[in-house]
């Protein structure tokens, strides 16, 4: 397992703090997929698209109109929603009740549209983004030190999550998106008007793609690709936790970015693989998802 | 034509010439019949005749509707099915559609209240039902039969709808909770409530109804009113193959 060298606290706890970080990034990520899954039946292929989308409208936020990152936390999810809620309007209402697979392609499109046109404006490379002053320097823990700005991220993550699961689960609001996702029809002819409930559902998932897209944005560079290497990874951890079921993506995306982590400790050749055997371990086993329920 | 019930005020449900489509599956083919405000109307007929088709195209269920449907009055042809439920129709389904990823009290509450009066209080829908009151909590994947029944008529108690269109409400139940319903409808019809029922059971229908038409093959073919029910008895067996 060790494979001859030496690993040190320091390496593990450093490794175990970037897999949380990464596990935030996709437990909020694959919530939205999750949430937009499980209402729209589409599988959004745009949601890395518009987590870069999301990191861009804080960068211009903060470099163009001077507005700091703790208004970008409000305001770019607000803003990149309501792009989402206006494609979903025009775009994605016309393929209601049809197979899945015509969503599948339109998101994909999407995305290749949306990510092509910001590495035309603003070329392939990063920007950086700052991280605001006051979430700056770190905690002596004893074991390690910890960077204030990263352990924001993963609170902050956490709750957000744990506020949409509560949402979701323990609200009447939630009651009508759960039923809603059950049986459109019949929540329709009680007098609700689903088809508003659908566009709000969708963007509301897009925002919380650009809330982590904000979240990444003083961790990783802002760049136009950023999406993309993300999404394949989300994609897994969606299809081993469950589409549809909006605790296995919190959980799943967690756990994953801690196993990637402690992978990358132990057998550092894996770590970029580990979740995609995971994936392909679980569609043999238990196809629906390890929170899925069967179709 | 039957001779109407009232002959004075206008229906409050008017349905002419009425088709609709299940995807491309033309079901019905040209549906006539009214219900007046307060009554109990019957739709009777074998399976597949398109009863359940009817309540659903009143309702703005269906893929496509041609002809006239008026409410109080009102062409419904062209709306939604909010819209149409916002006018004061509700329905229970044949498969009674409670919802298993919520509890029995969020089902109960989920029909948002289209009026502001005319809905019944918690209190009296817990007096005709009292099982409910005992299962709030449960998931509604949990229920018997029966008690989904009682779930899916109870939610629609709430809202302010007073026209109720009930599909099979004692279908596959014990004679015990078929009489609880029963009760149910005629304490609701003393209330003012009108409601347009489809049942395969006459007996039962013969206790609550007031008029009866008879679909076959997407049409109405036959009408009669309760007084008549006796006389009609042999066409009535001829017409549901019993």
């Amino acid at each position: 397992m060790f494979l001859g060298h030496a690993i040190t606290a320091q390496q593990l706890y450093g490794q175990l703090l970037i897999g949380l970080i990464n596990g935030s990034f996709y437990a909020l990520l694959s919530l939205g997929l999750a949430v937009i899954f499980g209402m729209l039946n589409i599988v959004n292929f745009a949601h890395g698209a518009l987590y870069m989308v999301g990191a861009f409208a804080a960068h211009f936020l903060l470099h163009d109109a001077g507005l700091n990152y703790w208004w970008a936390l409000i305001l770019s999810p607000l803003i990149v929603g309501a792009f989402g809620a206006l494609l979903e309007r025009t775009l994605l209402y016309r393929l209601r009740g049809l197979d899945p697979l015509y969503g599948l392609l339109l998101t994909f499109g999407l995305a290749l549209v949306i990510q092509g046109v910001f590495q035309n404006y603003y070329g392939a490379s990063g920007m950086p983004y700052a991280i605001p002053p006051e979430l700056s320097g770190a905690h002596n823990l004893g074991f390690m030190f910890l960077p204030n700005y990263r352990a924001w991220v993963i609170a902050f993550s956490a709750f957000v999550c744990f506020s949409t699961w509560f949402m979701i689960e323990k609200t009447r609001l939630g009651a009508y998106l759960r039923a809603a996702t059950e049986n459109p029809t019949l929540v329709r002819a009680f007098g609700v008007n689903v088809p508003r409930m659908i566009t709000l559902t969708y963007g509301f998932g897009v925002a919380l793609a650009a809330l982590a897209g904000v979240l990444a944005a003083p961790i990783n560079q802002v760049r136009p690709g950023m999406g993309a290497d993300i999404i394949a990874v989300v994609f897994a951890v969606v299809v081993i936790g469950g589409m549809g079921s909006i605790l296995g993506s919190i959980v799943t995306g967690f756990v994953l970015g801690v196993v990637e982590g402690l992978t990358k400790v132990f057998y550092p050749e894996a770590s970029n693989t580990v979740i995609f055997v995971i994936m392909a371990i679980v569609l043999l086993i238990k196809p629906a998802g390890l929170f899925g329920k069967a179709a | 034509m039957p001779e109407p019930v009232s002959a004075a005020a206008e229906p409050l449900l008017a349905v002419a010439g009425l088709q609709a489509w299940y995807g491309e599956s033309h079901i019905l083919h040209g549906v006539d019949f009214d219900v007046s405000q307060g009554e109990v109307v019957t739709l009777l007929g074998r399976n597949g005749a398109g009863k359940t088709t009817t309540l659903k195209a009143i309702m703005g269920m269906v893929t496509k509707r041609k002809g006239s449907a008026k409410i109080a009055g009102g062409e419904t042809i062209g709306l939604s099915s909010d819209r149409i439920a916002r006018l004061g129709m509700a329905i229970c389904p044949e498969e009674r559609g409670v919802f298993a990823s919520l509890n029995v009290r969020e089902n109960l509450m989920l029909p948002p209240k289209i009026a502001r009066e005319g809905g019944l209080t918690l209190e009296r829908i817990f007096a005709l039902f009292p099982n409910l009151a005992e299962r709030l909590n449960s998931g509604g994947g949990k229920l018997s039969g029966g008690e989904q029944q009682m779930l899916a008529i109870a939610r629609i108690l709430r809202t302010g709808a007073r026209f109720l269109m009930l599909d099979e409400p004692t279908e596959g139940l014990a004679p015990v909770i078929i009489q609880q319903i029963g009760r149910t409808i005629a304490e609701l019809k003393r209330e003012g409530f009108t409601i347009l029922l489809v049942e395969q059971n006459f007996r039962f229908a013969s206790t609550v109804a007031d008029r009866y038409f008879v679909m076959e093959h997407g049409r109405v073919i036959d009408a009669f009113a309760n007084s008549e029910l006796s006389a009609n008895m042999g066409k009535l067996h001829e017409y549901l193959g019993v």
